[in-house]
């Protein structure tokens, strides 16, 4: 028995070691004030600008900081379970189209309480945070969409940039580069709301309304013949914007619709890149929609947590912190003057500040939270019509019945 | 006394399990899919009851219809193909030659891989611009297929997907269930001079009966709830043509911005339901069997 005992009394020892130091090893202070801040940019690490900009806001408001990042769309939901148990966070920072539907559940804090102040902002970009003549939340920057087309291909085709004006511009050139055997655009029209977002530059280009669906019908014929003439490639009814952009840097194509966010990726896509406005159907920009997100306060049951938490958001929306966050990002600043900083630092900018200044909020024209109801049909119509299973009349007019 | 307290306590951790793991989420999905909830009143609380409302919303969609039909056709198809595939794999390696083995654990690939992974793949392959599947077709002088992007073809590209998913399972438990079959029955068929086919028929299939019921069983349950693949591939597009129970419920519920939980939980209830039929068919197809 004696050679059994001592390894026995050795690991109990041993264990006791252990357990001691796990106690010891746990503070006896009362943890200090960490204000948690959630956003969706899981890209950014911990070393990155943008989490070193809200450590510095943190500290400047002499709190810790617990920031948390999630995938745009497990947000929304993560964010209300949270507020469902009273844990919300202290700062989130959210996609611009959700702003309202979260204001409209009371788990915001209108920016007169937490004093917040949107005033430096573009009016059109302040739009999406606005409910009932209350703004929730300040936009950290803008994104939005526009014509990237590829200068060899075009130029191959005889085809110059300056020259699509309109629609019908457009299709020429269209048609002049599959006559050159290159392929024409590409695009997102999947069934989602990427979908509806890429489907609205010209649905509004077209002076459709989201409150009359049927009356941006020429839109979804113009999406419908690009596909029928072989101007657009099939894959677009399952497209991303991310797997669109991948077609767009295979270097067939002459155009693609996409975002402020992809302008890193041309510059490593190996060719030579320009960026045109989408033109409205009879000439002119078309509205895009704004992408981005604002910076806002949730609701907590105290009082000065709350003013902390807008003290850290107002830090983080300065125009001096805002510059290194939309250039991480690759967003343009939702204050002019910021905006005229970034286009002095990099001419290129200058057709997204454009684009950005003619942008239009999804949910403003006060839609607000009705904007998700009217938004899932319209991306069905747009499928439907894409198959072929109804025409775009028929899909759109069948979306403007299933809007409740 | 104490016997019997030890017994209690011995049961204490899985009925605690049960409580916690199975029972409230039941409840609560139940709760949620009886009550109207808005975005204000899940956070705030004091959704009203409403009934069978939310039913009676989900049943009065069009949706539904279509949702119901293709999960149907995605569950019967991907389990007759998975089965049957799966039977004649486990067939051809029950008889062992060289390097079996190590075929048979290439074959497990598919069930090792992370869903997001095959999905995806599956998604690339056939993708109607650069897939390979479509490269191929072409090459043989077929025309080419919009699988992911046509209503006719969507609901063929995930239960395809799927079935290549399924296969390795059904492999493995087929597999050991010809291992648990006595060679004497098939020495003795032999010496009564029955040939391939009427071996396959009259002995392995017979006393295999057991081990398919509860494989297609389990089969069932997994193929109900499939939600990753289709979600991924087509995320039930285009236009609602590979809409299932499970991704309809999701696209309720996570899909769109405004979340509607009330008709989500109840199109889960709906699909439990049918998963709970199928598990008492079972119970009562095995005890038939027992008597007999």
């Amino acid at each position: 028995m004696f050679p059994a005992t001592l390894p026995t009394r050795l690991l109990a020892a041993f264990g006791l070691v252990v357990s001691v130091a796990a106690c010891s090893s746990t503070p006896a202070t009362t943890t200090p004030d960490t204000f948690s801040v959630w956003d969706p940019y899981p890209q950014f690490t911990a070393e990155s600008e943008w989490a070193k900009t809200i450590d510095k806001c943190g500290s400047e408001a002499g709190v810790k900081i617990q920031r948390q990042a999630y995938d745009t769309t497990d947000l929304t939901s993560k964010v209300l379970l949270a507020a469902q148990q009273g844990t919300a966070p202290h700062v989130l920072v959210l996609d611009n189209p959700v702003v309202s539907t979260l204001a409209e559940g009371g788990v915001l804090k209108a920016n007169s309480e937490a004093g917040l102040d949107a005033s430096q902002v573009s009016p059109n970009l302040a739009a999406a945070g606005t409910l009932n003549g209350q703004t929730y939340g300040v936009p950290i920057g803008a994104n939005t969409l526009a014509l990237y087309y590829n200068k060899a291909v075009l130029s191959a085709a005889g085809v110059d940039p300056a020259s699509v004006k309109d629609w019908d511009s457009l299709n020429a050139a269209l048609a002049k580069v599959k006559a050159a055997g290159k392929k024409g655009i590409t695009f997102s029209a999947i069934g989602t709301e990427e979908g509806t977002f890429q489907f609205l530059p010209w649905f509004w280009g077209a002076n459709g309304s989201l409150t009359d669906l049927p009356s941006g019908k020429s839109a979804l014929e113009l999406w419908k013949s690009w596909l029928d003439n072989g101007y657009a490639p099939n894959s677009i009814v399952n497209n991303t914007q991310t797997t669109s952009w991948q077609e767009f840097a295979t270097g067939e194509y002459a155009f693609a619709e996409n975002g402020t966010w992809q302008l890193g990726n041309a510059k490593k896509a190996g060719f030579e890149y320009g960026v045109i406005p989408i033109p409205g159907r009879t000439g002119g920009t078309a509205p895009a929609p704004t992408g981005g997100e604002f910076v806002t306060v949730p609701v907590q049951n105290n009082k000065d947590t709350e003013t902390k938490a807008g003290r850290i958001a107002t830090c983080l929306t300065a125009p001096d912190k805002v510059l290194a966050a939309d250039t991480a990002l690759t967003y343009i600043s939702a204050v002019p003057s910021v905006q005229q900083q970034q286009v002095s630092a990099q001419p290129e900018l200058a057709v997204w500040v454009e684009a950005v200044k003619s942008a239009k909020g999804r949910t403003g024209d006060n839609l607000g939270t009705k904007y998700p109801k009217i938004s899932q049909p319209l991306w069905g119509a747009v499928q439907a019509a894409l198959t072929g299973a109804k025409t775009p009349e028929a899909a759109l007019r069948d979306a403007q019945a299933a809007v409740k | 006394m104490r016997s019997r307290l030890a017994a209690w306590a011995f049961l204490l951790p899985l009925v605690a399990y049960l409580a916690v793991c199975y029972a409230y989420p039941l409840f609560t999905n139940v709760d949620l899919s009886i009550r109207g909830y808005t975005v204000r009143s899940f956070v705030h609380g004091g959704a009203p009851l409403v009934g069978f409302a939310n039913y009676a919303t989900v049943f009065g969609d069009p949706t539904f219809r279509t949702a119901l039909v293709n999960t149907v056709l995605f569950t019967l198809v991907s389990l007759f193909f998975q089965y049957t595939i799966g039977l004649a794999a486990a067939l051809f390696f029950a008889r062992g030659f060289r390097l079996s083995a190590t075929l048979r654990a290439l074959f497990l690939v598919p069930w090792l891989l992370p869903l997001i992974v095959s999905a995806s793949t599956w998604a690339w392959l056939l993708n109607s611009e650069s897939g390979l599947v479509n490269a191929v077709l072409e090459g043989v002088g077929l025309t080419q297929v919009n699988w992911l992007t046509s209503p006719q073809w969507s609901l063929v590209a995930v239960t395809i997907a799927n079935i290549w998913i399924g296969i390795p399972f059904n492999l493995v438990v087929l597999y050991s269930g010809l291992q648990n079959i006595p060679r004497e029955v098939y020495e003795a068929s032999a010496l009564d001079g029955a040939n391939g086919w009427q071996t396959f028929w009259r002995v392995t299939f017979p006393l295999l009966r057991p081990v398919s019921a509860i494989t297609l069983l389990l089969g069932l349950v997994y193929t109900l709830k499939v939600f990753d693949v289709i979600w991924i591939m087509t995320k039930g597009g285009p236009s609602g043509s590979s809409t299932t129970l499970a991704t309809w419920s999701y696209e309720l519920g996570f899909g769109n911005m405004l979340p509607r939980f009330g008709p989500s939980a109840a199109v889960g209830n709906v699909l439990i339901l049918i998963a709970v039929v199928a598990g008492l068919l079972y119970i009562r197809m095995q005890r038939r069997q027992e008597l007999s």
